[in-house]
């Protein structure tokens, strides 16, 4: 009798043992994706869509994930469109997606252009919300053409903290005056890669091909 | 290069100084060549020693070992062949008990028929007719001297009588025969059931003639292995090893069936512990709860043909008493019975949340997927769900091959074990006899460099001596 409730001790006592010998560090996926709403590229709206269900078909239970537009002053909790920390449980965090997804489309076709573009505003603020959801790997997508076009008054010029996240620009479309001298589009870009790597970023990729998405959430 | 500049006795002439360094070099060997031929032989004698030694211990190691694993096999295989001529003893006194133990009433039955038969048959025999009273008469009147009328009279009355009496006769005679047939039909039943009785009694003694075959094949391997014969460990060996080889292959399918388990709980086990948890790095918690789920089967399999005796991998539980054991095992049918609903409803969700995880890919899909038919998406759900209460009592099986895999290994293991301590064995003694014979080469090297010398010293001794003496000292010194 004695070696039967042993027995079913240990069958009670599994979960609690599961649970006390876990791993503590943090193995979710935390995604901010900034989309650039300024003059033209809202055309580009229904590409970014595609982006956001990529993720939202990938992302497991207990990722997070937020969108925010690019506006002309982007540091703020206002540009944020949607943000949802996935629960634990996936029938639950199917059901978050399903609701990202309504949020997302309407957000799609309520869409404003606005007249400047503040991507290192949008940055710092997608650092924070990172750094606040403290995920395992932290990458930030950049939906825009790089083009920071800044009001007057609005003050960026200086350094700015990415410490251990990822950054990547997709869908950084060639301006008019690209096509004229291409050397405007090669030194944008590599001024973005140095201001983020001097930021502290692990990583910077650039992603023209939305067939390439898989590399978004590639592991550190 | 500097450093080989510090060897230089005269860096500017590097010629010369390695000259100068050969000569040294020469002198200094020629002079060290007794106590260094010494050296290399002792070393080589005592490395070879050492090697023949080790060589020595472990050949009597594996000896022991083997004598060792000789005894556990012959033992472990005595308690085996007495288990099955226990069995066979035991089938043969169920037979004799059952069967032959109403051979007593059997036999009186088919006495009683046998007599029955014999009264019958005597009661059937054919009856001779009394002899006709008419022939008497006949012969009286065949007698008279004249007769005339009167005898043809009397004639006539006679046939008329003896026509009479006739067909009396042969009425009462069919009567009889009709009488015989029927107690011969009679008979019928009674032969049919003497001839099941000697059917069946002759079925058993066959039976009982195979056991009793089978004991003594039994009876004989026994004998042999009291005897402590090479060729019973052989067999026993070799029975050892294909028994592991089969063991194995059914523990290999079985973990087949497990992965599958596996996989139809693991999706869902992250429901109930959470899909986010980790473990280790890449090891999840659900998955890990899963496994255990699994193994937890596997255990209760383990215990419930444990408590029915099929295996005997726990002495504890053989030795407990028949009502202890009882619970035990009812214990382990309820677990599992559990453990089994448990695992079918986690593959109705299984199934579930992937139906739920393909319908929010089709909200998110551009292009809206045609609907399938209902019945093609209801039987692999049902499929899972039976899959789910099967395979754990199909898992709970696995304990047999396993207790077969681990008394034949302990046999396995003992003679791979022994075969590689000789092989061992085998290589250090080769090497003992390779350093030994360096010995000598490394003597011919030594000389090979101070050849000069060795020359001078021939030449010397060589002139000092008589030409007789002078070819013993043309050989190379060598020391004691």
């Amino acid at each position: 009798m004695k070696f039967f409730n042993y027995l079913l001790l240990a069958i009670l006592a599994l979960p609690f043992t599961l649970a006390g010998c876990a791993d503590n560090r943090s193995h979710s996926n935390g995604v901010y994706l900034l989309i650039d709403t300024s003059g033209t590229y809202t055309e580009q709206v229904t590409k970014a869509r595609k982006i956001i269900n990529y993720l939202l078909a990938n992302l497991n239970a207990g990722d997070s994930l937020a969108v925010a537009k690019v506006e002309s002053k982007s540091f703020s909790e206002k540009d944020i469109v949607a943000k949802v920390t996935f629960d634990r449980r996936p029938s639950q965090a199917n059901l978050e997606k399903r609701a990202f997804n309504l949020k997302i489309e309407e957000f799609s076709k309520n869409i404003k252009g606005s007249a400047f573009t503040d991507i290192t505003g949008g940055l710092i603020q997608a650092a924070e919300y990172l750094n606040e959801a403290n995920p395992g790997n932290k990458t930030i997508i950049i939906f825009s053409d790089m083009q920071e076009e800044l009001g007057k008054g609005t003050v960026r010029d200086f350094p700015i903290k990415l410490t251990g996240i990822r950054v990547m620009a997709v869908n950084v479309t060639k301006l008019s005056a690209d096509n004229v001298d291409p050397r405007r589009y090669l030194d944008r870009l590599a001024w973005w890669e140095k201001r983020v790597r001097e930021a502290g970023a692990t990583e910077w990729l650039v992603i023209n091909d939305l067939e390439h998405l898989d590399k978004v959430l590639a592991t550190q | 290069m500097n450093n080989l500049n510090s060897w230089l006795f005269w860096p500017d002439q590097v010629a010369l100084s390695a000259l100068a360094l050969f000569f040294l070099l020469t002198v200094f060997l020629y002079a060290a060549r007794i106590p260094a031929h010494n050296v290399i032989l002792s070393l080589c004698n005592l490395s070879g020693h050492a090697l023949r030694y080790a060589s020595h211990w472990l050949l009597h190691t594996a000896e022991g070992l083997r004598h060792r694993n000789k005894n556990v096999l012959l033992a472990h295989g005595q308690t085996e062949v007495s288990a099955q001529i226990e069995r066979e003893f035991e089938r043969t006194t169920a037979l004799v008990r059952k069967e032959l133990g109403e051979f007593p009433a059997l036999q009186r039955k088919m006495m009683d028929e046998l007599t029955r038969i014999e009264d019958d048959y005597l009661k059937c025999g054919e009856v001779p007719p009394p002899p006709p009273e008419w022939v008497d008469a006949l012969s009286t009147i065949a007698n008279l001297k004249s007769g005339g009328d009167i005898a043809k009279k009397m004639l006539d009355d006679l046939h008329k009588s003896v026509q009479k009496i006739h067909d009396k006769t042969i009425t009462e005679y069919r009567r009889s025969y009709e009488g015989r047939h029927k107690i011969l039909k009679s008979l019928m039943p009674v032969w049919r059931s003497v001839d099941k009785v000697v059917k069946n009694i002759d079925s058993n003694m066959i039976n009982l003639n195979g056991n009793a075959k089978a004991i003594d094949v039994h009876m004989a391997r026994y004998e042999e292995m009291r005897a402590h014969t090479d060729k019973s460990e052989h067999t026993l060996a070799i029975s050892a090893f294909v028994q592991l080889g089969i063991s194995l292959l059914v523990m290999l399918i079985a973990v087949g069936g497990a992965f599958i388990n596996f996989k139809l709980i693991a999706l869902p086990m992250s429901e109930m512990v959470g899909a986010s948890d980790y473990i280790t790095n890449n090891l999840r918690t659900s998955d890990v709860a899963a496994l255990v789920i699994v193994l937890m089967e596997a255990s209760m399999g383990l215990f419930l043909l444990e408590s029915l005796r099929i295996t005997h991998l726990f002495p504890t539980m053989a030795s407990m008493n028949d009502q202890m054991r009882r619970r035990i095992m009812w214990a382990a049918l309820i677990l599992l019975l559990i453990l089994a609903g448990i695992e079918s409803s986690l593959a109705l969700m299984r199934d579930m949340l992937i139906a739920d995880k393909a319908a929010m890919m089709h909200d998110l899909a551009t292009v809206q997927p045609v609907a399938s038919d209902s019945l093609l998406v209801h039987i692999p759900m049902v499929g899972q769900m039976v899959m789910g209460f099967v395979l754990p009592f199909v898992l709970a099986f696995v304990a047999i091959p396993l207790e077969v895999a681990v008394y034949s290994l302990r046999t396995v293991a003992g003679v791979l074990l022994v075969m590689v301590l000789r092989g061992i064995s085998f290589a250090l003694r080769f090497g003992g006899m390779i350093v030994r014979r360096l010995g000598r080469i490394l003597i011919n090297v030594y000389d090979i460099f101070i050849v000069l010398p060795l020359l001078i010293e021939r030449w010397v001794i060589g002139l000092r001596s008589s030409p007789a003496d002078m070819s013993k000292n043309l050989k190379p010194g060598r020391a004691s």
